[in-house]
């Protein structure tokens, strides 16, 4: 392999990896906020793609200009959610809280998919803009604008997230709740407040990941699973109760599986998710920035 | 005049014995019935519903008994399939390759049950539904033909031969499930279940039990898997990996009753009942209606059926002193 093809694979994975940051990042709110595991996240970001697909379909909308819509009905889908389901998991302790949340959202996983199939079809819908397959050369290494606008906004959502959860009081509150509810209860925070909040914020998260998806591969109701998956062996990774680093480890993630995807061949890919998933698990349980607990 | 009070439950003594009877007109029925009517279309509602009696109660094993939650049981499924369908078309004589299907199942259970299982939390649902969805993708990317009995095969087709083989398979695993809970490995496994932490702490092997349990469980949902590459004629070698195998086998065992043995087999019947009306008339969203039954099941009415028939029990044989004087 020459070093100009290693190193566009090497870009691809990077750009691959964005996006699997970004879908992670969102279930890795909720997990580390309200301790449940929200199989349904990739199901999120199957909605937050097809409202860009809508928005792209109807008003001829620059898919990235449509996160101005797709993020608020997302923010919205999140609330009812969590007011119809969530909150009635919520209020469970330790193993039953995250068992009950594992079974109802995978349950929800086959309710939402199956109503999607239903709406929009089987089909799969790609979003085709005017400036795709136009691309910055670097060296020989071509940087496509679709992916590097997908990075980008990655990254800002990433810093804005992290300024968020540091610098205002509603982001203390959820890092409150997610260190000790009881202590944040005491502290005079309305808790049920915050995990609404955090989970419609997780919805929010997902919807951009959607539209970076959509404009990157096209979207069908199928991909959730697909995404849920990438995003907890991202987590798995990062470490558990790490919201931030989920950034870093989805890079790594990308990066490995396109580098190695390029050697053992692409039908095989898919494996090495679950290799890391084991390895970590057994080399590192905490994960590459988590807490040691 | 003495007075002595006499528990009356001679009336309602049908609540009791009502069990037993159950499971014997079950079995009849289930081996007479399919026969009297003798329609490929009973032949095939009585054979699913065996094949979703062993993967629920399979499932049941797992996370009725040991508490694991496992999101992949398609995987074991899909593996037992893959693996009895390759080696059977290639030649192999059936029952070694269903056995070896079976063992398959059992060999990828252990090699996520292992490390997942020394972590608490999530990390064993998170690695099944993993393994599973791996499966699926590689398979369907590795082997995109549809698989067909060859001529020969299609012509010696048996499906009442095919059926009393799930109906045996559904009972095993039954059974099986009854042995384990009269072993005296269930205390540990059903300790685990509880409370792992106390259960360690009292001396029970932790990691040994549950994987106990996955052995068991994997070993007759890859059975079952095998069952499924034998019945059917053709199909996508990665159909069986499909999240919606472990989504059946989650919704019987809750619709039934999670930890009880009879929970998966009344959860069954009534699923593929259920299905085959929906399926007719509802085509394209009966799958909603099952996943917001499956959520209200788990939140509001987690006992199933089986809590539902303990309750109304509860009710009718509430033991009644009644004063009888005697002279």
């Amino acid at each position: 392999m020459s070093i100009e093809s290693f190193m566009q694979t090497l870009v691809f994975g990077v750009f691959v990896g964005g996006i699997y940051g970004i879908a992670a990042m969102g279930l890795a709110l909720v997990f580390g906020v309200l301790k449940m595991l929200n199989i349904a996240h990739g199901e999120l970001l199957m909605l937050g793609g097809y409202a860009t697909f809508w928005a792209f379909r109807s008003f001829g909308m620059d898919p990235f200009v449509s996160l101005a819509i797709g993020i608020p009905i997302l923010f919205a889908v999140g609330l009812a959610l969590d007011r119809t389901v969530y909150h009635r998991i919520v209020r469970l302790l330790g193993e039953e809280k995250i068992k009950n949340s594992l079974l109802v959202s995978f349950g929800l996983t086959l309710v939402i998919q199956n109503l999607a199939v239903w709406l929009f079809t089987a089909d799969e819908r790609t979003v085709q803009v005017a400036y795709a397959g136009t691309g910055l050369n670097l060296l020989g290494v071509t940087l496509p604008y679709t992916r590097l606008l997908a990075l980008g906004i990655a990254l800002v959502t990433t810093l804005a997230l992290s300024y968020f959860l540091h610098r205002t009081y509603p982001g203390k509150a959820i890092l409150g709740t997610a260190e000790d509810f009881e202590a944040a209860e005491l502290a005079g925070i309305n808790i049920h407040r915050v995990y609404m909040l955090t989970f419609a914020l997780g919805a929010s998260l997902a919807a951009i990941a959607g539209t970076l998806v959509t404009v990157i591969y096209g979207i069908s109701p199928s991909i959730g699973i697909v995404w849920t998956l990438k995003a907890l062996i991202v987590i798995v990774l990062a470490g558990t109760g790490s919201i931030l680093g989920a950034f870093p480890a989805g890079i790594l993630l990308g990066v490995v599986e396109a580098t190695s995807g390029a050697f053992i061949g692409s039908t095989y890919r898919e494996v090495i998710g679950l290799v890391i998933f084991l390895l970590v698990l057994v080399l590192r349980p905490q994960g590459l920035f988590g807490r040691n607990q | 005049m003495k007075e002595m009070t006499l528990t009356k439950r001679t009336k309602l003594s049908v609540f009791r014995w009502l069990p037993q009877a159950g499971i014997i007109l079950l079995i009849l029925i289930a081996i007479f019935f399919p026969r009297l009517v003798d329609k490929q279309n009973t032949w095939n509602i009585f054979f699913l519903i065996c094949l979703h009696i062993t993967l629920g109660q399979s499932w049941n094993i797992l996370a009725g008994f040991a508490g694991q939650t496992s999101l992949g049981h398609a995987a074991f499924f899909g593996i037992g399939a893959l693996v009895t369908r390759i080696l059977w078309l290639s030649g192999t004589p059936f029952a070694l390759a269903f056995l070896v299907g079976g063992l398959a199942a059992v060999t990828f259970g252990m090699i996520i049950g292992a490390p997942t299982f020394r972590l608490r939390g999530a990390y064993f649902a998170i690695g099944t539904l993993g393994v599973a969805e791996v499966l699926r993708i590689t398979v369907s990317q590795n082997l995109p033909l549809i698989s067909s009995m060859s001529g020969p095969l299609i012509a010696a087709y048996n499906l009442p031969a095919r059926y009393y083989l799930a109906l045996g398979l559904a009972i095993a695993t039954t059974g099986a499930a009854y042995l384990l809970l009269r072993s005296p490995w269930s205390l540990g496994i059903l300790a685990v279940r509880e409370d792992e932490g106390a259960a360690q702490a009292t001396g029970v092997h932790v990691l040994r039990h549950k994987l106990l349990a996955l052995s068991l469980s994997s070993f007759f949902a890859g059975l079952a898997g095998g069952l499924f590459a034998f019945q059917q004629i053709s199909y996508y070698p990665s159909a069986p990996f499909s999240p919606l195998w472990t989504f059946d086998a989650l919704l019987i065992t809750f619709i039934g009753g999670l930890g009880t043995l009879a929970g998966p087999v009344i959860g069954a019947i009534f699923f593929i009942l259920v299905r085959e009306q929906l399926a007719v008339n509802l085509v394209e969203i009966h799958q909603v209606i099952f996943g917001i039954l499956f959520i209200l099941i788990v939140l509001i009415f987690p006992g199933g059926l089986v809590e539902a028939w303990e309750r109304l029990k509860r009710i009718f044989l509430t033991t009644k002193d009644t004063k009888v004087t005697k002279d």
